[in-house]
């Protein structure tokens, strides 16, 4: 179990918040991870460079914070294998076809005011909710 | 524009880092509102909102960003049957195992064997969705 961690939250928020602002300032970009990883596979005029290397930034960014002796040493994965592979298929192909997944529609387009990405933050959150309470309180367990 | 996009990414990655976003469990932890709630997401989100709000509010006014030649702007207003049913799919997904598509590629940095694996599968569902014709 995890407890609630306001200033550790907010902190890493606004990092996020601002990683959306300069690669939107710099480069026009929107920071959509799945968009992001998408066009890998359909590459657009700028490239890939960009991508693979905003992506690699992502992992180093995390290798940093461990270096640095971040609190966080580790993460838990309860997941068994098969839900896993289940779960990363339902995420890859949910974000393509719905055009954008937690980064994309609900910390850009929602800050762009966007009705679609309103609208699909809230059904992405839900069925999420709904999953959870399935699998931890619905079907027998407690 | 790609020294640009790195910097972008480490701040991004620190962000997921710091407020324990990259760690499945603390997600699933906010995803479960009848349990031991964790708010922490939410306020993750409000956070992040603020510099996002502000760049999307000024930002794409301007004749262009600073390197590069124009604004590059998601230009679909619909919201139809692609929208909410890959959305439901997402956050089905989503509530299985606790990782987006951000977290999952960052934690690569914690070199754990069930990261990889949901990774190769989101990379599979990915491919999958190239096979759906697109909207017309």
């Amino acid at each position: 179990m995890t407890g609630f961690t306001p200033v550790d939250a907010l902190i890493g928020g606004g990092l996020i918040g601002l990683a959306v602002a300069l690669l939107l300032a710099a480069n026009g970009r929107v920071t959509g991870i799945s968009g992001i990883v998408g066009g890998l596979i359909r590459p657009d005029k700028q490239g890939t460079a960009w991508r693979w290397v905003f992506l690699t930034g992502l992992v180093a960014g995390v290798a940093l914070y461990r270096l640095a002796g971040g609190p966080l040493t580790d993460i838990e994965i309860t997941t068994s294998p098969g839900i896993l592979i289940a779960g990363g298929v339902l995420v890859g192909f949910g974000t393509q076809i719905g055009a954008g997944c937690t980064s994309g529609h609900g910390v850009c387009g929602i800050g762009r005011l966007s009705p679609r990405s309103m609208v699909a933050t809230m059904v992405f959150m839900a069925t999420a909710a709904i999953v959870v309470f399935a699998v931890r309180h619905g079907l027998g367990g407690g | 524009m790609v020294a640009m996009s790195m910097i972008c990414g480490v701040i991004f990655g620190l962000g997921l880092a710091i407020s324990g976003m990259v760690n499945p469990a603390k997600v699933l932890a906010f995803l479960d509102v009848a349990g031991d709630w964790d708010p922490s997401l939410a306020l993750v989100m409000g956070a992040a909102l603020v510099p996002s709000f502000v760049a999307f509010r000024w930002l794409p006014s301007r004749p262009r960003p600073w390197l590069a030649d124009r604004f590059e702007l998601p230009a679909a207003t619909v919201i139809d049957g692609r929208l909410l049913g890959g959305a439901a799919l997402f956050g089905i997904g989503w509530g299985l195992v606790g990782l987006c598509p951000g977290p999952a590629i960052a934690a690569l940095a914690y070199l754990k064997i069930e990261s990889l694996i949901f990774l190769a599968a989101l990379v599979g569902g990915i491919g999958l969705a190239r096979l759906v014709p697109p909207a017309s």
